[in-house]
C-alpha cells in the first residue's frame, strides 16, 4: 500500500518524509513493545503501527529497514526525532485514529501482517518470576 | 581451533549507561558500516538487531561499556563487553520472558525478556560469559555464506 493511500483512509499527516508519499509498505506490524518488534518482524518494508514516541522506535525503524512508522492516538514524537527520522529518510505519519481502529481500517483495505517469526513465548507460559 | 581469519574492518564503540537519547545509535552506526561494506541485507539486519538488542542491555542495565564490531574475511563479529553489575544466572536470563527489567525501561518499550534470546537467535555462533560484581562479555558471530535457518 502507497503511503499517500494509507494517509487518505486514515486521514494522516506526515511529519516528515511527505516527499516519499509514494513510497510502497509492504506489510504492517502493531505494537508499543519495541521488544516484540525485534524479536518477532521477519520482513524489510513493513509499516510499524505504535503508539510509543522516544527516538528508539526511529532507531529500531532504521536497524530493521522498515518502511515506515504511523503514530496513533494524536502522539507526535519530539522535533530530534523528527529530525532524525528525515536524516535516516524514514517516513513518519501521525493520526488521530487510535491503533485498534488504525489496524482494522488499514486490515480492511487490503494491508496485510508482517511475517513473523514465532513469538518468543510459544504456547509457554512466562516464567514464574514474572509478574 | 580453526586459525583466525583476517580483519576487514573494525570499531570500537563506547556505550554510556542510562544515556536513552543516544541508546541505539551504536547500531545505527554498525548497520551503516556494514551497509557501506556491501553486506547482504540479511547479513546486516541480523548483525543490526543483535546490535541493538545488546546496547539497549548494556544501556539499560549496565555500568556502560563498549561494543566493538569485526569484520572478517568469513563472518561479522559483535563483541559487547561491560563494566558490570553481571549476570547472576545466565540460562535464567536468557530465558524468553523473563526479565528484571525496572518500569522505566518497561515505559520505554524494552524489557519484555526477549533480548539475550533474540540476540542468540540471529546468530551462528554465541557465547555469554558473566561474573557478578565484575562484568559480563558476549560474543556474537555471524558466518558470511552459510545459508541461515
Amino acid at each position: 500500500m502507497k503511503l499517500a493511500d494509507l494517509a487518505k483512509l486514515l486521514d494522516a499527516q506526515f511529519v516528515t518524509g511527505a516527499d516519499q508519499a509514494e513510497r510502497e509498505v509492504s506489510r504492517a506490524f502493531a505494537a508499543d513493545l519495541l521488544s516484540d518488534v525485534l524479536a518477532m518482524v521477519q520482513e524489510e518494508g513493513v509499516l510499524l503501527i505504535t503508539g510509543m514516541i522516544t527516538p528508539q522506535v526511529v532507531r529500531v525503524a532504521e536497524v530493521m529497514n522498515m518502511g515506515a512508522v504511523l503514530f496513533v492516538r494524536g502522539k507526535l514524537p519530539p522535533q530530534a526525532t523528527v529530525e532524525y527520522a528525515t536524516g535516516a529518510t524514514i517516513p513518519l505519519l501521525a493520526t488521530q485514529q487510535d491503533m485498534y481502529e488504525t489496524c482494522g481500517i488499514l486490515y480492511r483495505a487490503g494491508l496485510l501482517p508482517a511475517k513473523r517469526k514465532g513469538f518468543p513465548l510459544g504456547n509457554a507460559f512466562p516464567h514464574a518470576g514474572h509478574p | 581451533m580453526p586459525s583466525p581469519t583476517r580483519v576487514i574492518h573494525k570499531r570500537i564503540y563506547e556505550v554510556a549507561p542510562r544515556d536513552l537519547e543516544r541508546a541505539g545509535t551504536v547500531s545505527t552506526a554498525v548497520r551503516r558500516e556494514l551497509l557501506a561494506l556491501g553486506m547482504t541485507p540479511d547479513i546486516v539486519r541480523r548483525a543490526s538487531i543483535i546490535c541493538f538488542e545488546g546496547e539497549m542491555n548494556m544501556v539499560l542495565y549496565s555500568k556502560g561499556g563498549r561494543i566493538i564490531l569485526l569484520v572478517r574475511d568469513d563472518r561479522v563479529e559483535l563483541l559487547f563487553s561491560d563494566r558490570g553489575p553481571g549476570i547472576a544466572d545466565i540460562d535464567l536470563a536468557s530465558q524468553p520472558g523473563y526479565s528484571t527489567a525496572p518500569d522505566w525501561a518497561r515505559e520505554l518499550g524494552f524489557g519484555a525478556g526477549f533480548g539475550i534470546n533474540n540476540m542468540e537467535q540471529n546468530s551462528d555462533l554465541f557465547k555469554i560469559r558473566s561474573r557478578v560484581g565484575e562484568g559480563t562479555v558476549v560474543r556474537a558471530t555471524i558466518l558470511l555464506g552459510v545459508p541461515f535457518l
